[in-house]
């Protein structure tokens, strides 16, 4: 997988845009995500459907994997099974 | 990745939203992203090489620039205030082009590219087939020719990886209120131009586009438009400063922030300008084509707190370009490359995904991949940058390197002096020596050769002290307001 490519969720709505990745399978709602949406959509698994916002980071504690969000939806993200986390970026004043 | 994902993005989120106003005319995210779509239909089937705009702002600069990423050519905004001569190389660095813009002026310059009018551009754009399977997003996205200060205007490009990973960096997506609105007045060919329409799209900030600036339509517009946000270069937060007090009434109740940058700030300005605007933030931008914009940033509470101190070394930051953005590494090196401790003033580099330093011709950055800036200038021991000027610029008096911008700031602590420009003037005894070209303020006397020669003896050393003195009626400046030194080293030389 490389940095550009656009993954869809199998559950829900969600796409994510790969901005940094390592080694691990990437999740929406428990289930891998795809570069195709799946002809019959899924549920979001039990405890899986904490939702993915629009426009936010998602990063795992290594630092190892970074997803934007460019479309939302009910599943969570996750890598191999561990729900990744918001990114909290300081804001800056806009510079332009 | 591809700068087009931050429209399709703005798109998607909220597609009536207005997202640029400009002549009177408004443009939802939606109308945007469908006519960046279609632009890049007819771009693909031009069969060009490059999209070049050779125009004032428009909605056709913003259908250009997506529409060219959407179908993977590089988009390359031209001056247009250029001598025929200088364009017409240009133009022909960039055959086989789509130039938009000027027709005609573009066909008499330059045989060999596809030549449409704006007119025409954005009627076919909105009427083609929309094109929305974006190109592999690995290429070059932008290709802006330098201003060529100080020598023949070198062809930078940026890749889509350096701005995707600038504007995540700086903009938290959708972050605008819907109220707010950026007042964009920097011409279309200039990376701050570019910047600016990229940052507000993806911040969700409608663009309030101005295409020719003047004080008087700046004001009229952003009270107009309630314009919350704006970017401005030096030259022009003067110019509005000065209508403001012909003026006199309270103005701009809606604007919050102002940034600047694209060249050095006077002192005189900023300070006028916060005793002045009191409600707005201001920030100083730093930055080079070749970085995507902004590497460094004075925010607006630096400005105030160093504006309402009494300490002169707080007040002095109101001349800082700020600290580093968290995604950029920056050192200060001298000549052998070695990493200068705080104070000490060297060569700028910078390192960081949104760091281009590509040129056409080759790449500037070293095998660990940091890019010399080619700015001079020191950080403080906070960590605040200073420039002290280009490195081309330093003047090697018996080998001794002095930045001109030291001589400058000191020469224009004397209350006589409006403007100064030191640069190096060929000495057979030293190699070269300083020679100073001085613009005498309104009303005051000429002062004395020997008073101002004292005046920077006392405060940096004699080795700086001016060989040669000229007063001019005014310095030569670019249309940005960068001080053009070479034309100052030709005064010297005549």
């Amino acid at each position: 997988m490389k940095p550009g490519t656009k993954l869809k969720s199998q559950v829900c709505d969600t796409e994510v845009m790969v901005i940094r990745c390592g080694t691990g399978r990437i999740e929406c709602g428990g289930a891998a995500m795809a570069e195709d949406k799946p002809a019959e959509p899924g549920t979001p698994a039990e405890g899986l459907a904490g939702g993915a916002l629009m426009g936010k980071r998602y990063v795992d504690a290594a630092g190892a994997f970074e997803l934007l969000c460019v479309k939302p939806g009910k599943g969570s993200l996750a890598v191999d099974g561990v729900i990744l986390s918001i990114k909290d970026a300081k804001p800056l004043p806009a510079s332009d | 990745m591809n700068i087009a994902l931050f429209l399709e993005m703005a798109a998607e989120a909220a597609p009536e939203r207005i997202g640029l106003v400009c002549d009177g005319r408004r443009w939802s995210y939606g109308e945007l992203l469908a006519g960046a779509r279609g632009a890049a239909r007819s771009i693909v089937e031009a069969g060009c090489s490059h999209v070049a705009l050779l125009d004032e702002s428009s909605e056709a600069a913003i259908f250009a620039l997506f529409g060219a990423a959407l179908a993977g050519v590089p988009y390359c905004p031209l001056n247009y205030r250029l001598a025929d001569a200088d364009l017409g190389a240009l133009l022909g660095r960039i055959a086989p082009a789509l130039v938009i813009g000027d027709v005609a002026r573009a066909s008499r310059l330059c045989p060999g590219n596809l030549n449409r009018s704006r007119g025409d551009f954005v009627s076919t754009a909105l009427s083609a087939q929309p094109l929305d399977e974006a190109a592999d997003g690995e290429g070059i996205a932008i290709q802006l020719f330098t201003s060529g200060t100080t020598a023949a205007p070198k062809a930078a490009i940026l890749r889509h990886a350096n701005l995707v990973s600038y504007i995540l960096g700086t903009v938290e997506f959708a972050c605008a209120d819907e109220s707010d609105a950026a007042l964009v007045s920097v011409p279309p060919y200039h990376i701050a131009g570019i910047s600016a329409l990229l940052s507000s799209i993806y911040a969700q900030r409608r663009i309030v586009m101005l295409p020719a600036f003047s004080p008087e339509a700046w004001l009229a517009l952003a009270e107009a438009e309630a314009v919350s946000n704006a970017f401005v270069v030096p030259t022009m937060l003067s110019r509005i400063l000065d209508a403001l007090e012909r003026d006199g009434t309270p103005r701009l109740p809606a604007l919050r922030a102002v940034a600047y940058g694209g060249g050095k700030m006077p002192f005189e300005v900023i300070d006028k300008a916060l005793t002045r605007l009191p409600q707005v933030g201001f920030t100083n931008a730093y930055g080079l084509t070749e970085t995507s914009s902004t590497i460094a940033l004075l925010g607006p509470d630096d400005h105030r707190v160093a504006h309402g101190s009494a300490d002169p070394q707080v007040r002095a930051r109101l001349a800082s370009v700020g600290r580093p953005l968290p995604t950029v590494e920056l050192e200060i090196r001298d000549e052998d490359g070695r990493v200068l401790p705080a104070g000490m003033p060297g060569e700028i580099f910078v390192r960081g995904d949104q760091v281009s330093g590509e040129y056409r011709e080759k790449s500037a950055l070293t095998a660990d991949g940091w890019f010399p800036t080619r700015d001079a200038g020191y950080l403080d021991a906070e960590g605040y940058l200073f420039l002290s000027g280009r490195a081309d610029d330093v003047i090697v008096r018996g080998g001794e390197n002095m930045s001109p911008g030291e001589i400058e700031d000191v020469l224009l602590t004397h209350p006589a002096i409006a403007d100064a420009c030191a640069v190096g003037v060929p000495s057979v005894e030293w190699g070269e020596a300083v020679g100073v070209a001085l613009v005498l303020r309104e009303g005051h006397a000429r002062p004395d050769e020997a008073e101002l020669c004292r005046l920077v003896r006392e405060r940096l050393r004699s080795s700086r002290v001016p060989e040669v003195i000229r007063f001019e009626p005014a310095l030569p400046y670019n249309e940005m307001g960068k001080l053009l030194r070479r034309e100052v080293r030709k005064l010297f030389a005549a």
